[in-house]
Formats: C-alpha cells, structure tokens, sequence
C-alpha cells in the first residue's frame, strides 16, 4: 500500500479471526475478515443476528481483541495493547453510538455529554464549550440542563451522537443506531448521521434494516464470519 | 481523569441514593456516636474527679489510725512526734465528728472538725470573715469556733463573726467563716464548724486523735515523707501495720488515671468493633451497587475510562460514605455528651482528637472495605458489561 493510501485510510483489518470455545468446539465468530475504510467513508455492516456482526463491532470500537490478525486504527496497530492503551483509543480516536443509547440516567444531559472529555483530563471550561458546540451541531443547545428521562427517544440518541462528537474522534461507530426508534425518527437520525458524513466524519454503521444501509455511501455483509463487498459508490 | 472529577462523580452517585447510603452509614454512625458520649463522660468525670484532687494538693499525706489492742488512738504529743520528720511543712491531727449546731432557735446538723492553726494550711483553706483559730485559742482552751459558708448560710447569720452558737449544747463563739470550696467525693467542704483540738472533749467527749494530715515540703518530698511517716507509725504501733493506713494524693490521682486510661482503651476496642461492622456493610452494598451498576460501568469503560479511573470513582464512594458516617456520628455524638451532660448533670469533656480521628478512621475502613467491590468494577470486562 503506498504512502498516499496510507494517510487515506483510517481503519484496516487484516485477516482478523476472533475465537470462542463453545462446549468443547472452536467457534469462529470472525473468519478472517479483512476490510479497509477510508477518511470520510460511510460504509454500513449488515448481516442478520449472529452473523458476527456484534463482535466485529467490538473490535473494530477496541472494546475487544481479535485471536489473530492485525487491526490498524489511525495508523497505529492497536490489537495487541493493554486495556488501559485501549480506554485511551476509545477515549480519542472512537465516538460510540449504541442501540440502548447507553445514557446515564442520573446525570444531566451535558454531564453526559462530557464524560469522554473528562476521562481525557480536560478543564471544565473547555469542556463545557465543547459540549455546546457538539450539542447544538444535534439540535439540542436547548436541552443541557435536562435529564434523558425527559428527552424523547430520538433526542436521547442525538444526546448520545453528541457524546460521540464532542471527543472530536476521527471514527463514529454506530451499532444500530435507529433500532429502538419509529421510523419517522429513524429517518431524522440517518439524515444527521449523512449530514455528519458530508461535514468529513468518518462512520461505520451496523444495522439489519436495509433501508438504513441505503443511506450508506459504501455497504458490506457480513455472514457467518466473512465479509462480504456489496456495494461501494466510491469505487 | 482529574482528581476533583471523580470526587465530584462519587459525590453524586452517593447523593443520589441517600436512603440507602443513610442506611449503611448508620452502623458507623451509631458506634461513633457512642464512642463519642462515652469518651466524653468519661473525659469529664475524670478531669473533675482530679481537680478536685488537685484542689485538696497533692504534697498531702492523710494518716488514718484504727489502732491496735488498748492503744487505738493517738495524743495531740504522740502526733507531733509522729510529723517529726525533715520536708514537713505543717501537719494538721483532727478529731472529727457530727454535732447539732444551734443559733437563736435554728437548729443545723455539720461536722466538727477539731484541730489546730495548721490545718487551714494544710487542707488550704481560707477565710472569708473573721480569723482561723490560734494556737492561743488552743493553749487557753478558749470555746471558739469558725465556721463553713454552707452552715453559716443554714442558720440564717447575716453576719457571723462573735455571734454565739451552741455545738450540742455547749456555747461556742463564731470567730471566722471560711471561704466557700465546693464539695468533692468525699462531701462538703463548707458544711463544717472548726474548733480548737484542745475543746474535742467538750463538744465531742473525745479526745483520740484519729486522723493525722501530713503536708510535705515539695511534690518531690512526698515520697520520702510518706515513707518517715510510715515508719513513725509503725514504731508507733509497735510494727503492727493494720493499725494506721497513709493515703498519698498523687497515688490516688495515678489510679484515676489509670482507670480513665483503661477505659478508653476499652471504648477503643468498641468503636474499633462498630467500625468493622459498618465497614462490612460498606462492602456489602458496594458489591450490590457495583452489579447494579454494571452497564453504567461498562458505559464509562467504552467513553475512555481506564480501570484506574473506575476503582477511584468506587473508593471514593465508600471513603464518602464512610466518612459521612463518622462525620455525621461525631455530630450526633457531640449532642448527644451535651444532651448526657445536663440529662445525668455530670461534667462531659468532648475530645477534639477522638472526633478527628473517628472521622478519619471512618473513611479509612471505608476505603479498606470499598477495595474489593472498586477492584471488581473496574476488572469488569467492558462487552460484558454493556450486554447489561
């Protein structure tokens, strides 16, 4: 790969397998998956449920390791650091967006905004500026002082993209994003997700609904462990 | 993450559970504030029962004689033989016993102390009104008297000094009224009427010396003049040691002290076994709250934070909790010596230091508890618990 593509790509798998012992049996829930994603590419994952889809989310959001292959994030190899070097490229490089939201229902909607910029030591003064910002980039400069519990659906899951946003990471991994929300909903979600891809935020989405993955610029399958391209506008 | 933000973070999971963070401090709080009134009765009881020792002087030696066969008490020549002894200042025999004492138609029970000039010296006694009795007194067996402020209160006398009074029956003169001490253990110092030693038989058909008081030169003197003392006596009574005890100031005071001591090393041992329990419930419900709290847990692992960050925020939460309980038990502890004090109407001393270290030892077992539920947060493996 030369040195131009290299600066391009953000994510790359290279026959990345992930094992698990299944009553006695070896299970590969990843079959080498090999994969790369360029700086400002929306590609979606589909797959049905156990396809394998969960678990390469996991490692693609360093939340886990694979049994064998390499991973390059940024340009640094990251599937064989220590987890406090994985809570650091969580905490920098990756904004989760997760199905459940995963909001902390105590804390105040710009608390939990800021929680990956007070892990990263930041002041409180930067902090605050910077939740603003990411909370008014979703349409909710209005909302910091509420709890989740009094946001609808949709809002709470723009809460959580504003979390993602406000480390400024250069990856946002959506696992499902729209799978608790209407339709109607869904839809506004995906437009801000197109709109955060077209102002240069690269995203991986994981989704089942094929009408979400057509929003995508770029979608792969995933079955029983292998990736698969289906479609790539870019290419 | 900055040290400031995760107390804050702690401080606010606390808060938000107030009931139940009230509920698990309350073993904490309980045996600090026990610990707390406890060590203050006993802090009082004990600095009053040594100031009013202090206020008897501690150069004083008391001479009880019980006797022995025939000879069961002593004369005012044997005593001043006895208290021959270098590093005495001034010895004081007393002959004592209970009379009726009657002015105008009040009748009044009191002590009568018959004894000599020094006396006052020694047991440091003061006048008020009038003069002490004098030696001159005792030489012409003169029937006066002086009297305590409680007894001079008693009969009504507005102004004492040459009044008559009769000790059962025998007409005395009031010369001096002593100033006013207070009482102690062993009674009322101001209930007394002090006559010449040489009128004893008179008002008191007696004239056995029974109690010999002793002051020494010096603190240092006492040793050796309870020593010279002792062994008067026992030559005295022909080596017989029961006939006569000597009773030294300082001794008593050093076994005050020892029972204070061993008293709060008991109160130690109590609140040490309060601290355990309620450090034990500490544990207890931090594991409840870390399984509770697993996907908060794994939220926190997945937005960056690193196992460190996880095991501060929990310890903190359980040095909060158990330093709220110590806090909130030196409080309720402090009330509650006041609320003792005036209930029991005996004297509390509040110890700062107890209530320092009450509180720090609080958040001390709070941290000794919290480990192992922090370590197991923050060991939680972040897929895991975000399944949650």
């Amino acid at each position: 790969m030369s040195a131009k593509q290299d600066q391009q790509c953000l994510i790359r798998l290279e026959n990345i397998y992930k094992q698990y012992e299944m009553a006695g049996e070896t299970f590969n829930a990843l079959d080498g998956v090999s994969v790369t994603v360029n700086k400002g590419d929306f590609m979606a994952i589909v797959g049905p449920s156990g396809s394998g889809k969960s678990t390469l989310m996991n490692v693609l959001g360093c939340l886990d390791r694979p049994t064998s292959g390499t991973y390059y994030l940024d340009g640094a190899e990251v599937q064989k650091l220590r987890d406090n070097k994985l809570a650091q490229i969580r905490n920098y490089k990756i904004g989760f967006i997760f199905q459940q939201y995963h909001l902390l229902p105590k804390l105040r909607v710009i608390d939990n905004v800021e929680l990956p910029l007070v892990y990263r030591g930041m002041s409180a003064r930067e902090r605050r500026e910077r939740c603003r910002e990411a909370l008014e980039k979703v349409g909710l400069g209005d909302k910091l002082h509420h709890l989740p519990s009094q946001l609808s659906g949709g809002q709470q899951q723009r809460v959580a993209i504003a979390r993602a946003l406000a480390g400024r990471p250069p990856l946002l991994l959506a696992d499902e994003p729209t799978g608790a929300l209407d339709s109607k909903t869904s839809r506004e979600v995906i437009a801000l997700l197109k709109e955060l891809n077209e102002a240069g935020n690269t995203i991986v989405l994981i989704t089942h609904d094929p009408s979400v993955a057509a929003q995508a610029k770029r979608v792969v399958r995933i079955s029983d462990g292998r990736l698969t391209e289906e479609r790539n506008e870019a290419s | 993450m900055k040290l400031s933000q995760g107390v804050k973070m702690a401080w606010h999971s606390v808060y938000s559970q107030k009931l139940r963070t009230l509920l698990t401090i309350l073993g904490i709080m309980i045996g600090i504030a026990s610990v707390t009134v406890m060590v203050a009765i006993g802090n009082g009881t004990a600095e009053q029962v040594k100031s009013q020792m202090q206020g008897l002087g501690t150069n004083l030696l008391t001479a009880n004689v019980v006797g022995r066969g025939a000879v069961t008490s002593i004369t005012l020549e044997d005593a001043e033989k006895i208290a021959d002894i270098d590093g005495v200042s001034a010895y004081a025999p007393v002959i004592s016993g209970s009379v009726t004492v009657k002015y105008g138609t009040t009748t009044y029970s009191a002590s009568v102390l018959a004894t000599t000039p020094s006396f006052a010296e020694v047991r440091e006694y003061s006048v008020a009104q009038g003069r002490f009795i004098k030696e001159i007194d005792g030489a012409f067996a003169q029937k006066v008297a002086v009297i305590g402020s409680e007894v001079a209160e008693e009969l009504g006398m507005s102004n004492p000094v040459g009044e008559k009074i009769t000790l059962d029956g025998v007409p005395y003169k009031v010369v001096g009224v002593l100033a006013s001490k207070g009482s102690s253990t062993t009674g009322s110092n101001d209930n007394i009427v002090i006559v010449p030693i040489q009128t004893a038989r008179v008002v008191l058909k007696t004239d056995a010396i029974r109690t010999l008081y002793v002051q020494a030169e010096s603190e240092k003197r006492v040793d050796f003049v309870q020593t010279m003392l002792e062994f008067h006596l026992q030559t005295f009574f022909r080596g017989d040691e029961d006939s006569y005890t000597v009773f030294n100031q300082a001794d008593l005071l050093k076994t005050i002290t020892e029972v204070s001591t061993s008293m709060s090393t008991m109160l130690t041992y109590v609140a040490a076994i309060s601290l355990l329990v309620g450090g034990i419930g500490i544990m207890n419900m931090m594991l409840v709250s870390v399984t509770e709290r697993t996907r908060e847990i794994g939220i926190r692992k997945s937005l960056g934070a690193k196992q460190r960050d996880i095991l501060f925020q929990f310890l903190v939460e359980a040095a909060i909790i158990g330093g709220l309980g110590g806090v909130i038990g030196v409080l309720v502890g402090a009330g509650g010596s006041s609320f003792a004090g005036k209930w029991m109407n005996s004297p509390v001393a509040p110890s700062v230091d107890i209530m320092v270290i009450a509180v720090a030892f609080s958040m001390g077992v709070g941290v000794l508890f919290g480990f192992l539920p922090a370590r197991r947060a923050s060991k939680l493996d972040p897929v895991e618990a975000l399944r949650h």
